[in-house]
């Protein structure tokens, strides 16, 4: 190691790195995405293990098998899980405080990550009585259609 | 499994915020400690694997391109992995296969991170995929929130049981951290502390969650033949484990955690494990997060399915507790990611030498150490034991 210190203290040095990106997201996304836009949500079916996957596969990510059936699932589901953010991270998309929330959405056999909104989300207490482990939600539809996962503004706690 | 290999030598570098040195010099730092620790040098090394985060965490993709020199690998075959979280545990996979096969008798692998350097949380951002996962993340803390809520819920563990629960493993890791000179934080806290912290993802506040750390890591392996004439004391590797899952969050059971549980087994399967709870005498598995930590206790079997709360809250995991449980302070009080899984490793072989100081379990001859990484589908697993 050099003898010879520098002067003040080692300094940092601020650089940034900006890359865009453009993603391919494939046949079958894309047709789940057209689906979408005319409020339905569609998943594929495994000819082996015959479970349902929304969002859809193009194979089954166990048996390996492609999956072409498609099959309409429920709109709205039960709630699996869900967390309650506060802070806002690097090009995060929602405002803080919001809900992450994955639904079983009825007649699907996986998870479905989106958002819980659509009342007051400030008062943690509050979203803890009303937002519950096990309970029923019902997706909202935006009414301008893009044909993303964002068609679904968010799911409501129902009943 | 190949042919015998052990771990001959250690190295850390005091980790935290390490902007005193740039990255190079801190990977330097680990690789010199580590072949003092074993008693070689250099010239002995035939290969060397290194592993960081995926790109974007420091600005610089290619990092072994960019600290080459400081893994001593200039002239050397030179492999790098990267899987998160899991990396360490990767990369000392790739190292033990490289000796077990017999293709090298010694090889050196790094593991490091300059998690100051770059925005961590908008790194592990990229890790999602951007048309289903990205829009509804909060960094790392609402996926491991949402498993542990998840794994409440299935469980019909009580809320306020896992709460205290969790909050007696943060204090616990912090006392711990306290006698590890290496440790990132070192600091007193409190069970009210704890479950009073600022909320971050509900149920997680700030002292469940770990800190983001600068830091490297490196460790040296040898062949069975070379180890003997080497190293009085070394660590053998007794088994391993890594299993992978399917990429969507929701298309497993994240409460039983399939690639935790299945990477455990086998690594149990190639040890001769057959009860955990009582065959081992130290783990370090990888806790990130407090809660997460209680699932992980489920997976590896070192208690029934739903009743991790229960044996934490009964002080089985404490440092004098039946299994004592990351005696370093673990990932919740040191976290430079790429090294991070490399770390349980070190504590591991420490312990079953005899070389941990302060943090020292007594008597400990079988070790397992532990790192989870991808988004949450990877988990790897290596067991080491003071005999062959």
């Amino acid at each position: 190691m050099a003898k010879e210190k520098p002067k003040e203290k080692p300094r940092e040095i601020r650089t940034e790195v900006f890359v865009p990106y453009e993603v391919a997201v494939g046949p079958t996304w894309s047709t789940f995405f057209d689906y979408l836009k005319e409020e339905r949500i569609m998943g594929t079916r495994c000819s082996k293990c015959k479970r349902i996957f929304v969002p859809p596969r193009t194979f089954c990510p166990r048996c390996f098998e492609e999956m072409e059936e498609w099959v309409q699932v429920a709109d709205e589901g039960t709630i699996e899980t869900w967390s309650y953010a506060t802070l806002k991270f690097y090009a995060q998309i929602p405002e803080p405080p919001f809900i992450t929330v994955q639904v079983r959405l009825d007649g699907c056999d996986t998870g479905f990550l989106h958002r819980i909104a659509g009342f007051d989300l400030k008062d943690f207490e509050k979203v803890n009585r009303r937002v519950k482990l096990g309970g029923r939600v019902k997706a909202v539809w935006r009414k301008k259609k893009e044909g993303n996962i964002n068609d679904i503004d968010y799911f409501k706690p129902i009943k | 499994m190949g042919r015998a290999v052990a771990i001959i030598g250690t190295g850390q570098t005091k980790h935290g915020r390490r902007n005193d040195v740039s990255y190079p010099e801190l990977v330097r730092e680990a690789v010199v400690a580590a072949l003092n620790d074993a008693g070689i040098s250099l010239r002995d090394i035939e290969g060397v694997v290194s592993g960081t985060m995926p790109s974007m965490m420091e600005g610089v993709s290619d990092t072994h391109l960019y600290f080459a020199e400081a893994l001593g690998s200039v002239g050397k075959p030179v492999l790098k992995a990267e899987t998160c979280g899991s990396t360490g545990q990767s990369i000392a996979h790739c190292g033990f296969y490289w000796v077990a096969s017999g293709a090298a008798d010694i090889i050196l692998v790094v593991g490091s991170e300059k998690m100051f350097e770059g925005d961590g949380q908008a790194t592990m951002t990229t890790v999602a995929d951007p048309w289903f996962t990205k829009p509804f993340s909060a960094g790392a803390p609402m996926v491991f929130t949402m498993q542990s809520m998840e794994w409440i819920y299935r469980f019909g563990i009580s809320e306020e049981k896992a709460r205290d629960a969790a909050a007696l493993i943060s204090v616990s890791n912090h006392d711990n951290a306290l006698e590890n000179p290496y440790a990132h934080i070192h600091m007193k806290v409190t069970l009210d502390e704890v479950k009073n912290a600022m909320i971050i993802t509900y149920p997680v506040r700030l002292l469940d969650v770990c800190p983001s750390s600068d830091g490297a890591c490196a460790i040296i392996y040898a062949s069975e033949e070379k180890a003997r004439k080497i190293c009085k004391k070394p660590a053998w590797i007794k088994g391993l484990g890594f299993r992978g899952e399917e990429f969507f969050y929701g298309e497993s059971n994240k409460s039983i955690w399939p690639s935790a549980t299945e990477a455990a087994k086998e690594a149990y399967r190639q040890a001769g494990i057959r009860d955990p709870l009582k065959e081992l005498d130290v783990a370090e598995v990888y806790n990130p997060f407090t809660y997460q930590e209680m699932i992980f206790y489920e997976c590896f079997g070192f208690c029934p399915r739903g009743e991790a709360p229960d044996y934490v809250l009964k002080g089985t995991f404490l440092k004098d507790g039946q299994l004592p449980c990351d005696p370093s302070g673990g990932t919740l009080c040191t976290n430079p990611i790429g090294a991070t899984g490399l770390i349980r490793l070190a504590e591991a072989a420490l312990q079953v030498t005899g070389k941990a100081g302060e943090r020292q379990i007594e008597g400990a001859r079988l070790a397992l150490s532990h790192a989870m990484g991808g988004i949450d589908q990877f988990n790897g697993i290596t067991i080491v034991g003071s005999e062959l």
